[in-house]
């Protein structure tokens, strides 16, 4: 837009508008630290701004019924090897199709950007079905495993790759004797790290995240990642805000951090197939 | 005969892309191919089932409920759908201007509420929108808007408009980002050109602006209309799974997960998805038919 003048009553009226905006983002963050720091009685009765003392006994009712820290080290156990996954054979199949004219590439490149486009409820029932017969249920490995095929990530790395990797380069390589795969792990990976980076970011955060899969596929209280498990806790205490928020506190923090330290690169990664599409 | 074929550098592209197509063929093409067949099939017993044909579909069509759940999702997302348009219209429009200060610092404030873990969101709220100890209540009494605590989660469309609510705050910030691609990318040039030829700025936004930036809008609404009639997580978060109260957060997908997860309905609930995913296609083919036809 062009930059004109702007009045002094005008700019103090936008500034307020951008302001509180910010306030009601992350109000309810800031009200969620503060209230796990306080009692019950004390939630129940007022609005406090500042921390209370109340922390350790909140974290002491949450401990005496879930162990919290179970479900985060479920969530890990979930969210890392998913990522490593996602990011290994995401970049390999990136690269098959950025720098190989093979027959019906576009095709099988339409098709991949086709399953971009189904909801993921369409195949819970049948997926949550082959899971029963493969007798992978209450197991974490689908959970897992179904990230080796990740479609946004194929087409985040593809387009990084054509425009950043020179194909004088994997040349070079061949004519020094280096076999394909050799290629793939010291030239490729290396170079498209900063695409890789950016998507295992989120695709850490929507395992993370994830609600619905679990549900479906685990049984057993001591499996359950966090997501679940914040789920619950609402049932549990049913009388006890303070350990909820303590609760909620707990599962939310990571995800604030990365979000918080990631926040320029994570911004940057949602527009890639927004301006052209 | 292999060696031949991968002699050819390019062939071995394949192989590159093979561990993706298998995973995807057994993880996604197959599983969604089986709940369609699911879906014609109803349980004798456990373990038995019988093939019904369409039967499922029928008994979709024909439940009340079905169109209950239709109704919240569409409600609850155009709920939350216009004010997000909006708000991202105006903030991106305000953030794309250099002279305005702290952008990086406000843009971040606005997208951190988005990728937060949803369900962990839905608890959240739970608490801050009790009627008896939540602080929404405690600031509305003590600043002396409302005389009594108002019960938020317990009427129909007061937890509507909460999910609503939720919704708009968790994806304002995200659409505003995509909108400022979008005005970003819209050539400077142009806006000179309308200043010179004595155009308002309020001009300048309905001439240029908004019809160039109507790729961007349709992108951020297919994407939205997507993900929002498929809405789960916070639904069922505040309602412990109920959909309650009087079935007003009952959306498709928790609709789906109940009788599938609960009520052991797979064959019903593998037309329900069927049924969405219809709907979902048909809508988007309507939104870009509807931004077809202004060009």
């Amino acid at each position: 837009m062009v930059e004109g003048k702007v009045k002094p009553v005008r700019t103090i009226l936008l500034y307020a508008f951008l302001i509180i905006m910010a306030i009601i983002c992350i109000v309810p963050f800031y009200m969620m630290i503060i209230n796990a720091t306080r009692s019950n009685t004390e939630i129940s009765q007022n609005i406090w701004l500042t921390p209370g003392d109340q922390l350790l006994i909140n974290y002491k009712i949450i401990q005496g019924k879930v162990n919290i820290w179970k479900g985060f080290i479920n969530s890990v156990i979930i969210a890392v090897p998913a990522v490593l996954l996602s990011a290994f054979f995401s970049t390999l199949t990136a690269y098959g199709f950025a720098k190989f004219q093979f027959k019906g590439k576009n095709l099988l490149f339409w098709f991949v950007l086709g399953t971009m486009m189904i909801p993921q409820q369409l195949g819970l029932i049948g997926f949550y079905d082959l899971c029963v017969n493969l007798r992978l249920i209450d197991s974490f490995l689908p959970l897992i495993l179904p990230n080796i095929a990740n479609a946004a990530m194929v087409f985040f790395i593809k387009s990084y790759i054509e425009s950043s990797i020179p194909d004088s380069l994997i040349e070079a390589g061949l004519i020094d004797g280096a076999s394909e795969f050799f290629i793939f792990n010291k030239i490729i990976i290396p170079l498209s790290m900063p695409s890789i980076a950016t998507m295992s970011i989120f695709t850490f955060i929507n395992k993370w995240n994830d609600l619905i899969n679990p549900l479906v596929l685990l049984n057993t209280s001591t499996k359950f990642p966090m997501p679940i498990i914040v789920s619950n806790i609402r049932g549990l205490y049913e009388a006890n805000f303070g350990a909820i928020y303590l609760g909620v506190a707990i599962s939310v923090t990571p995800i604030l951090i990365v979000v918080i330290t990631f926040a320029k690169q994570l911004m940057s990664g949602l527009t890639v197939g927004a301006v052209k599409g | 005969m292999f060696n031949n074929f991968f002699k050819k550098r390019d062939n071995k592209g394949y192989l590159f892309i093979l561990p993706y197509f298998l995973a995807m063929l057994t993880f996604q093409v197959y599983p969604i191919i089986y709940t369609f067949f699911l879906s014609l099939q109803k349980p004798i017993n456990m373990i038995k089932s019988e093939f019904v044909g369409f039967a499922n579909y029928q008994r979709v069509l024909t439940n009340e409920l079905f169109y209950t759940s239709i109704g919240n999702t569409f409600f609850i997302w155009l709920m939350n759908y216009i004010p997000q348009i909006i708000f991202a219209l105006l903030l991106g429009v305000i953030l794309t201007n250099k002279s305005i200060k702290g952008r990086e610092a406000l843009r971040t404030a606005y997208f951190l509420p988005n990728l937060v873990t949803a369900s962990s969101i839905g608890v959240l709220f739970a608490v801050l929108l009790d009627w008896r100890f939540g602080t929404l209540n405690h600031a509305l009494v003590n600043f002396g808007i409302v005389q009594e605590p108002i019960k938020w989660l317990s009427q129909g469309l007061f937890a509507q408009g909460a999910v609503s609510f939720i919704q708009w705050w968790q994806w304002f910030g995200y659409t505003m980002i995509i909108m400022m691609a979008g005005l970003n990318a819209i050539s400077s040039e142009l806006y000179e050109a309308a200043h010179i030829d004595g155009a308002s700025r309020t001009q300048a936004f309905f001439r240029i602006t908004l019809p160039l930036l109507k790729p961007t809008i349709l992108y951020v609404m297919v994407t939205s209309l997507i993900g929002g009639l498929q809405i789960f997580d916070i639904p069922r978060v505040l309602t412990n799974g109920r959909g309650a109260p009087d079935n007003s957060l009952l959306t498709m997908v928790l609709y789906l997960y109940n009788q599938a997860f609960k009520n052991f309905n797979l064959g019903y609930a593998a037309a329900l998805a069927y049924v969405l995913f219809i709907l979902i296609l048909i809508f988007s083919a309507l939104l870009f038919k509807a931004f077809d036809e202004k060009k």
